[in-house]
C-alpha cells in the first residue's frame, strides 16, 4: 500500500499510512478487496430491471447481443444512464424539498430556531415568483414562497418556475425538444417508468428524458434548495476559513458534521457557542468546542459561517482515525457505512440524524424542525460527555487558509460594490481576452483516482492558461487543501491576464461556490453573464466548460446531464463513466447531443488533457463569438454617446 | 498591482470619514444640531448624498444619520496583507463613503469656515450655473470634464495642460494642492483667465472639494436625465455613458486622493496620473482602464481622453490663435484689448445672405479698408462683416439661423470677443491675439472654416467680405437693416395655422428619454434655443437628426392645440410615454419638459392665475418652491398639469397658453424677467386691450409679493383682469 498513490493530500497520506499500520480499513482497502470490478457494470451493459434477467450484453460481440426481453445494448445503457440521473436528481431534490418544508415551518413559526437571514433575497425571490409583498409581513411572504417552492417538487401541472431564469433562447431549445422540466417528482417517476421493462426502447428518447429529469434537478430541486437555504441561513459572501484535517483541535471537543443538508448542522454550530455547553466543556477539561465539516455540509457551513473543513468525501474515515473526534453527526448522502466500523475502533460517537438515513447499530437522534436547536444541543452534549473517553490522538498538522463564499450575489457585488454591482467587469475581461473563459471543477473524490489529484491539477492547468475556475462540492475542498483558494498562493500560479483581473478584484483565480446543490449557482451565474451582454445570447455561446474527474455518486450524472442540456461541455474521468457499452449511446452523448442541446459529454482522466479539451472548447466558443479578433478601442463622439443606453 | 490602491483608498476613506466626524462635531457644537445646512442656491440638497441615497439633508442632525446609516455600513475592513477578501467592490463602496464624508466636510465649511468661496476658489456651483453649463453636456458642446487634483510641476506645464483641455472643449475642474501650490494658482500665475466662462473652474484647494465636480455630475443626471434621487445605479451609469469626465492626478497621490478617486470610479470616471503609482488596467467599472499612471505631461491630455474613450473632433482653423468652445466665455478687458468694433463706438454690422452659386467664390476673403495693425493698442474702427453663402439646399429662411452663429464662432477664438448681433454687435481683439498675428482676414478665415464645419450639408460655398472703411460700412449697414426688418416681419407674421408641418426636437432625449418638444412657429423649443426655423434648418442640415418634420394632420382640439398626427408622433417618439400633447394648454395634456427650459409657469390656484419664474431667478417664488425645486417637479419628460417649462420668447406669443386665456393669466413674474421681456410684452398687452405697461404693472413681482396670499392681495388691489376670467380648472 502506497499512501501517496491513494491521495495527493499530505494529511490524508499520513492518516492512510497510520490506518494501515493499525490495520484499520478504509475505502481504498475495500476497493482493493473489490478488484477487479465487474466489467459489464463498468460498461453499463448489465440489466437487472426484471426477473427475466439479470442479462448482460457481450461487449466483444461474441456472446448475446440482446437481453431476454430483446433489449439491446443501446436500450440497456440508456436506461441505466437515465436511472442514475433520476437517482441523482432525487437526492438533490429531496434535499431541496426538506429545506422547503423547514422554510414553511419557519414562516409559520413552527420552527422557532430558524429565522430568515437574507430578507433582501426573500423579497427578490418573491418578486420573481409573483408573490405580493406590499403591506405583508415577512413570514406571510415567506410562507407563500415556501408553498410555491414545495409545489415545484410535486405539482401536477406546469413547468419548473426557476427554469425561467435561463436565457430565452435556451428555454426555446427545451421547448422545441419537449424537455422543459416539470415537477421533480413527475420527471423522476416518469424516468423510472420509462426505464422499467418493456417501456421506452429508443435510446435517444430515453436520454431525452434524462435531460428533462436532470433539468428538473438543476433548474428546480437544486436551485430551490440553494435559494431557500440562502434566505434561511444567509447568502454566502466572501470570508475566510481553513481546510484539512489540521483544523481538528487537540485540546478542544471536536464535532464533525458530515453529509449534505445544513438544516441540523447550522443548529449544531449555534449550539457549539452555547454558554452552558461551553462551560461544561471546560469542566471536562476541553478548551472549547470545535465544529468542523466534511463533504458538502462542510461547504455549506464554510460558505456561510467560516466553519472549518476537515476534508472531503474520502477524508471521512481518516478524520475518525485521528482519535480526536468526539461526535460525527451525519445526515444524508455520501455517508459511508464504513464509518460504523471505523468508529468502533475509536471513542468517536457516530450519530445519524435523518430519519431517511439510518445505520444499523448506530445511535439515531431524530432531527425535528420544532426542536432543532434542542436536538443540536443534545448532540453537542454527547460530544462533551464523550471527551473523557478520548484515547490516543493523532492530528495531522496540514491545513490551509482559504477564501470562500462566492455566490451569484457576492460575485455581482465584488465586481462593482453596492453602487455598481454587475457582471460587467467579468464579461469585459472575458471579451478582451485577459480571461479566456470559465472552467467549472465540481464533484467528489473517488478512491479509484489519487485523491484530489485531478481536481487540483486541472485547476492549476486552467488558471495557468487564464481560465477562471469555479468549484463546488468536494472538488472545492480539494482545491482548498492545496492552497488554490488562497489568493496570495494561487495568484502566483495564474496566467498573466487572469492574474491581472484577480488582482484588480482581489480574488484567487479559483472561486469556491459551495456544495453540490450549489451547482445551480453556476447556472444562475452563467445566465447572468449572458444577460450582462457581449458573450452571446445563450448559455451554449459562452466560453465555459465543466469537469468532474473524481465523480462517485449518481448525483454527478444528474449534474453533468443538466449542464449538457444547458449547453455546456462536461468532462468525466474515463473509468468513472459506466455508460460506454453502446456505440450508439456513446456517439449520442459524446457527439450528436450537441446538435440538440449545445452541450455534450466527454471523458478524459488526465487533468492536463482535460484542460486541453476545455481550452479547445473555450477557444472555439470565443472564435464563434468573434471576440478573439483584436478590436481597436472605440472612442465615442457625441452621437455615439447619445446612442449609449442609460 | 491594485491591492496597493485598494489598501490606500480604504485607509484614505477612514481618514476622510474621521475628518468629517470631527468637522461635524465642531459644527454641531458651534451651531447646534438643528442648524440648517445647504450648498448655496440648489434644489438638490447635498447633491451626492441626495442622488445616491435619496436623503434630503437639511440639518446637521441629518448628517449624523448619514454618518451612521449610510457611511458606516459602507466602510469595509482594511485590506489584509496575505489573506485578502475581494476588495474591488468594498473599495468602490469606501470611495462612495468618502464622497459622502467630503460633502459633510465641505457643507460644514460653509457654516463654520473656512469659507469654500475664497479668493480664486469658487466652492459649490449653484443651480443656475449647473443648468446653464450642464446643458452643454446635453448638446455635446462640452463632452465632459477633467477633474484636476494637485498641481503641475511648473506653471508652463499647467498652462499647457489647461489649454489642451480647453481646446478639446472640456471643462477643467480644479481641486487640492501639491508641492505647496495648486493648479489654479499656477494658471493665474501663467496669466490664464479662470472661471466658468473659460471652463477653468477652481473649486477648492483641498481634495474634499472634488465633491463639487462629482456633485455637479450627479445633479446633471437628476436634472437632465430624469433620474430619481436614490436611483444610484442609473445616476452613475448615466454619468458613465454621458458625461465623459476623468480625474487627472498631478503630483504625489495621497491616501485621501486614492479614496476620492475610488469614489469617482463609481461614476465611470477613471484616474490618469503623472506619478508612478500602480495601475488598474482591466476594464469593467469604467469604460476602459481604471487607473493609468506615469504619463508624461506632454501626453497626459491625449492619454486621458483615450482612457475615457472620448472622441473629440478638433476643427483645424487656419488662424494664429486657438479655437474652441471653451474660449467662448473669455472676456477681454479694456486694458487687454488691442482694438474694438461696434458697440455704439463705431458703426458695425454682421450680415449673412445667400447668393447665387455662381456669385460666390468659396474661400474668398476680402478686406476693404485699413487693417487692425493701423491702430494703436486700445483703438477702435468700423467693421462690416458680410458673409455670402451659396448651396443647393440653402434657403433664405436659413439666413438668420446661420447669421446667429457668427456670435459663437467668433467668441470661440481665443483672444476674440463678440457680443450682440446684426447692427448691434460689439467685438474686441485682445493684445495677445494681435501679437500672435491676428488680423481682419482671420475673421474671414475663421467664419469660412466654421460655416463649412457646421453647415456643409446645406451650403457649398462661403465667401466673406470685411469692411473697415466707415463710409462703406454705413452704406452696407443701411442695406442690411432693410433685410433685418423684412426678416422680422416675416417671422412675426408666421402663425401655426399657416403651415402644415411642425418640427420635433428630441435633442434632449439622450438625457430625458421620454421628452420631446413639438416646435411650431408660435411655440419655440422650451430651451429658447430652437425656433421653428431653426428646427427646419437643422432638419435640412441633418435629415436623420433630432429635428424631424411632423405633418400636423387634422386638428382635433383647436383650443388646446392638438392634431391627430402630432399626437401619433408624440406617442411613438416618447416611447409610448405620452399619448396626447397640447400645444397651447398647460392644464390639459401639457407638453413635457426635459430640464433645459428657460422658464417655468405654475398655477397659483387661489389667484386663478399663474406665475412664471425664469432660471436665473434663484429666490423663493410664491408657489413655495424655488426654480430648482420646481424644475425637479416639471422636468424629466413627465406631463404635469398646471406646470410647464417654456422659453422666454413663448410668453409673448399669441399662442401662449391660449387655451387658458394667454398672458391675462399671468399674476406674478420676477422683476428681472419683466424687464427682459418688457418691450414685446407691452405691445402684446396693448394688442389684447389690456393696456400695455399698465397691465405689466398689475402683475406682481418679488418686490410686491412673495407668497401666494400676497399675490392675491396685490392683484385684487391692482385690479388685475384675471378676476373676470373663468377659473382654470
Amino acid at each position: 500500500m502506497d499512501s501517496k498513490k491513494r491521495s495527493s493530500d499530505k494529511a490524508a497520506q499520513e492518516m492512510i499510512s497510520r490506518m494501515a499500520e493499525s490495520n484499520q480499513q478504509n475505502a481504498w482497502d475495500r476497493l482493493d478487496a473489490q478488484s477487479p470490478q465487474c466489467g459489464f457494470g463498468k460498461l453499463g451493459v448489465c440489466c437487472r430491471i426484471c426477473t427475466m434477467g439479470p442479462c448482460r450484453i457481450d461487449p466483444f460481440g461474441e456472446g448475446p447481443q440482446v437481453g431476454v426481453c430483446g433489449a439491446d445494448a443501446d436500450t440497456i445503457v440508456a436506461r441505466n444512464f437515465l436511472r442514475a440521473v433520476a437517482a441523482g436528481a432525487s437526492a438533490h431534490s429531496d434535499h431541496g424539498r426538506g429545506v422547503a418544508e423547514v422554510f414553511i415551518a419557519a414562516a409559520k413559526g413552527e420552527a422557532p430556531d430558524y429565522q430568515f437571514k437574507d430578507t433582501t433575497k426573500l423579497y427578490k425571490l418573491a418578486e420573481e415568483l409573483g408573490v405580493e409583498t406590499k403591506d405583508r409581513q415577512i413570514n406571510e411572504i415567506a410562507e407563500e414562497i415556501g408553498k410555491i417552492a414545495l409545489a415545484e417538487f410535486g405539482k401536477p401541472e406546469g413547468n419548473q418556475l426557476m427554469a425561467r431564469r435561463a436565457p430565452k433562447p435556451r428555454q426555446e431549445i427545451w421547448k422545441k425538444l419537449g424537455i422543459t422540466p416539470r415537477a421533480v417528482d413527475r420527471e423522476v417517476v416518469e424516468a423510472l417508468h420509462r426505464s422499467t421493462m418493456g417501456v421506452d426502447q429508443d435510446y435517444k428518447n430515453i436520454i431525452l428524458h434524462a435531460s428533462r429529469t436532470a433539468l428538473a434537478d438543476g433548474w428546480g430541486g437544486s436551485m430551490l434548495a440553494t435559494e431557500l437555504q440562502d434566505i434561511l441561513f444567509g447568502t454566502p459572501y466572501p470570508g475566510r476559513g481553513e481546510v484539512n484535517l489540521g483544523v481538528l483541535k487537540k485540546d478542544e471537543i471536536n464535532i464533525i458534521v458530515h453529509g449534505h443538508e445544513p438544516l441540523l448542522s447550522e443548529m449544531i454550530v449555534a449550539a457549539s457557542m452555547d454558554k452552558d455547553l461551553l462551560a461544561e466543556a471546560k469542566k471536562v477539561g476541553a478548551k472549547g468546542i470545535n465544529v468542523a465539516g466534511i463533504c458538502c455540509t462542510a461547504n455549506e457551513l464554510l460558505m456561510r459561517h467560516g466553519v472549518p473543513i476537515a476534508g472531503n468525501f474520502l477524508n471521512q474515515e481518516l478524520a475518525v482515525a485521528t482519535g480526536a473526534v468526539e461526535v460525527m453527526a451525519v445526515d444524508v448522502q455520501c455517508v459511508m457505512q464504513g464509518l460504523s466500523e471505523i468508529t468502533k475502533c475509536f471513542h468517536t460517537k457516530l450519530i445519524t440524524t435523518a430519519d431517511k438515513a439510518k445505520m444499523l447499530g448506530v445511535e439515531h437522534v431524530a432531527m425535528e424542525e420544532k426542536t432543532a436547536l434542542k436536538t443540536a444541543k443534545e448532540v453537542v452534549k454527547k460530544a462533551v460527555e464523550n471527551y473523557k473517553n478520548r484515547g490516543q490522538v493523532h492530528i495531522p498538522s496540514e491545513k490551509q487558509p482559504a477564501v470562500i463564499g462566492f455566490s451569484h450575489e457576492s460575485i455581482n457585488y465584488m465586481l462593482g460594490g453596492k453602487f455598481r454591482a454587475s457582471y460587467r467587469p467579468l464579461n469585459d475581461n472575458i471579451i478582451n481576452g485577459r480571461i479566456r473563459g470559465i472552467g467549472a471543477i465540481v464533484g467528489c473524490t473517488n478512491p479509484k483516482i489519487q485523491q484530489d489529484y485531478t481536481h487540483t491539477n486541472l485547476a492549476k492547468e486552467l488558471i495557468k492558461r487564464d481560465v477562471l475556475v469555479v468549484t463546488t462540492g468536494c472538488a472545492t475542498i480539494a482545491c482548498g487543501k492545496q492552497a488554490l483558494l488562497n489568493p496570495k498562493e494561487a495568484l502566483a500560479l495564474a496566467g498573466p491576464g487572469l492574474r491581472e483581473v484577480c488582482e484588480t478584484v482581489g480574488i484567487a483565480p479559483v472561486l469556491a461556490c459551495g456544495s453540490c446543490v450549489d451547482n445551480s449557482r453556476l447556472l444562475v451565474a452563467c445566465s447572468a453573464i449572458v444577460k450582462e451582454g457581449g458573450l452571446g445570447e445563450d448559455l451554449a455561446d459562452l466560453p465555459v466548460a465543466g469537469a468532474c474527474l473524481e465523480s462517485i455518486t449518481e448525483k454527478a450524472f444528474a449534474i453533468g446531464q443538466y449542464f449538457v442540456a444547458s449547453g455546456v461541455l462536461v468532462i468525466f474521468a474515463k473509468e468513472l463513466f459506466p455508460f460506454v457499452g453502446s456505440k450508439n449511446v456513446y456517439n449520442y452523448l459524446f457527439n450528436e447531443i450537441e446538435k440538440d442541446m449545445g452541450g455534450r459529454w466527454a471523458v478524459e482522466t488526465d487533468p492536463v488533457k482535460a484542460a486541453d479539451m476545455m481550452l479547445e472548447r473555450i477557444e472555439a466558443k470565443r472564435e464563434a463569438l468573434g471576440i478573439n479578433v483584436e478590436k481597436e478601442r472605440k472612442l465615442y463622439d457625441m452621437e455615439e454617446r447619445r446612442a449609449l443606453t442609460v | 498591482m491594485s491591492r496597493i490602491i485598494a489598501t490606500s483608498a480604504i485607509n484614505g476613506a477612514y481618514k476622510i470619514v474621521e475628518q468629517a466626524k470631527d468637522m461635524l462635531a465642531k459644527a454641531i457644537e458651534q451651531k447646534g444640531k438643528d442648524c440648517k445646512v445647504e450648498f448655496p442656491n440648489t434644489g438638490y440638497y447635498i447633491p451626492i448624498i441626495y442622488s445616491m441615497t435619496g436623503r434630503a439633508v437639511e440639518t446637521l442632525a441629518d448628517f449624523e444619520k448619514v454618518m451612521e446609516e449610510e457611511i458606516k455600513p459602507l466602510m469595509p475592513e482594511p485590506v489584509s496583507e496575505d489573506m485578502w477578501l475581494p476588495y474591488l467592490g468594498p473599495t468602490l463602496d469606501a470611495g462612495m463613503a468618502t464622497l459622502f464624508a467630503e460633502e459633510i466636510i465641505e457643507a460644514c465649511k460653509y457654516l463654520i469656515g473656512p469659507n469654500p468661496v475664497d479668493g480664486i476658489w469658487l466652492g459649490a456651483a449653484d443651480d443656475v450655473i449647473m443648468r446653464e453649463r450642464g446643458i452643454q453636456f446635453v448638446d455635446g458642446s462640452a463632452p465632459g470634464f477633467a477633474a484636476i487634483v494637485g498641481a503641475a510641476p511648473d506653471v508652463q506645464t499647467a498652462v499647457d495642460i489647461a489649454r489642451k483641455l480647453q481646446e478639446r472643449c472640456l471643462y477643467v475642474f480644479m481641486h487640492s494642492h501639491n508641492n505647496g501650490t495648486t493648479f489654479a494658482e499656477q494658471l493665474v500665475e501663467g496669466g490664464v483667465q479662470l472661471g466658468w466662462d473659460t471652463r477653468l473652474v477652481p473649486f477648492g484647494p483641498d481634495i474634499t472639494s472634488a465633491i463639487y465636480a462629482l456633485g455637479f455630475a450627479s445633479r446633471a443626471a437628476l436634472s437632465f436625465g430624469g433620474v430619481q434621487p436614490g436611483d444610484f445605479r442609473r445616476n452613475l451609469l448615466y454619468n458613465k455613458n454621458r458625461v465623459f469626465a476623468f480625474v487627472m492626478a498631478l503630483g504625489e497621490v495621497t491616501d485621501e486622493w486614492y479614496a476620492t478617486a475610488a469614489g469617482a470610479i463609481n461614476y465611470g470616471f477613471p484616474t490618469i496620473a503623472d506619478s508612478d503609482i500602480p495601475e488598474i488596467l482591466p476594464t469593467g467599472v469604467c469604460t476602459y482602464e481604471h487607473v493609468v499612471s506615469n504619463v508624461p505631461h506632454d501626453q497626459i491630455v491625449e492619454k486621458a481622453i483615450e482612457v475615457r474613450g472620448l472622441k473629440i473632433k478638433v476643427a483645424h482653423v487656419d488662424i494664429p490663435v486657438a479655437h474652441s468652445p471653451a474660449f467662448e466665455g473669455e472676456r477681454i478687458r479694456k486694458e487687454d484689448m488691442h482694438c474694438e468694433f461696434g458697440g455704439q463706438r463705431t458703426p458695425a454690422f454682421e450680415w449673412l445672405r445667400m447668393q447665387d452659386i455662381a456669385a460666390v467664390e468659396d474661400g474668398k476673403i476680402t478686406v476693404d479698408g485699413p487693417d487692425v495693425d493701423s491702430l494703436e493698442a486700445g483703438g477702435k474702427m468700423p467693421l462690416g462683416i458680410l458673409v455670402e453663402v451659396a448651396g443647393r439646399k440653402m434657403q433664405p429662411d436659413f439666413e438668420p439661423v446661420l447669421e446667429r452663429q457668427i456670435h459663437t464662432f467668433m467668441n470661440e477664438a481665443q483672444g476674440l470677443w463678440h457680443m450682440g448681433q446684426r447692427d448691434g454687435n460689439w467685438m474686441r481683439i485682445s493684445k495677445d491675439a494681435f501679437k500672435a498675428g491676428f488680423r481682419l482676414e482671420h475673421i474671414g478665415k475663421l467664419l469660412h472654416a466654421m460655416f463649412h464645419e457646421h453647415f456643409s450639408s446645406i451650403i457649398d460655398k462661403v465667401q466673406i467680405k470685411l469692411y473697415s472703411n466707415e463710409k462703406e460700412v454705413l452704406k452696407l449697414q443701411e442695406q442690411a437693416q432693410v433685410v433685418y426688418a423684412e426678416r422680422d416681419a416675416r417671422l412675426a407674421g408666421m402663425v401655426d395655422e399657416d403651415i402644415d408641418t411642425f418640427y420635433s426636437c428630441t435633442l434632449c432625449q439622450s438625457f430625458a428619454p421620454n421628452h420631446l418638444c413639438v416646435v411650431s412657429p408660435e411655440r419655440p423649443g422650451l430651451c429658447g434655443a430652437y425656433s421653428w426655423l431653426d428646427c427646419r434648418a437643422a432638419y435640412e442640415i441633418t435629415p436623420s437628426g433630432p429635428n424631424q418634420p411632423i405633418s400636423k394632420g387634422n386638428c382635433i382640439e383647436p383650443k388646446i392645440g392638438q392634431w391627430d398626427k402630432v399626437n401619433a408622433f408624440v406617442l411613438k417618439t416618447s416611447g409610448g410615454g405620452v399619448e396626447r400633447m397640447s400645444q397651447y394648454s398647460m392644464i390639459t395634456d401639457p407638453m413635457t419638459s426635459c430640464g433645459c427650459f428657460e422658464c417655468i409657469a405654475a398655477v397659483l390656484p387661489s389667484t386663478g392665475g399663474i406665475m412664471i419664474v425664469n432660471r436665473e431667478y434663484a429666490e423663493m417664488t410664491p408657489c413655495g418652491m424655488k426654480f430648482s425645486t420646481l424644475a425637479g417637479t416639471v422636468g424629466g419628460g413627465n406631463q404635469t398639469p398646471g406646470f410647464i417649462g417654456h422659453s422666454k420668447h413663448y410668453i409673448n406669443s399669441k399662442k401662449f397658453i391660449a387655451a387658458e386665456g394667454g398672458i391675462k393669466r399671468i399674476v406674478w413674474l420676477p422683476k428681472m424677467l419683466k424687464e427682459e421681456i418688457k418691450d414685446t410684452f407691452v405691445k402684446r398687452a396693448e394688442e389684447l386691450g389690456l393696456g400695455g405697461e399698465e397691465f405689466l404693472n398689475k402683475i406682481a413681482d418679488e418686490t410686491s409679493a412673495t407668497t401666494e396670499e400676497e399675490v392675491l392681495e396685490f392683484i385684487t388691489k391692482a385690479g388685475h383682469p384675471i378676476t373676470a376670467l373663468e377659473p382654470m380648472f
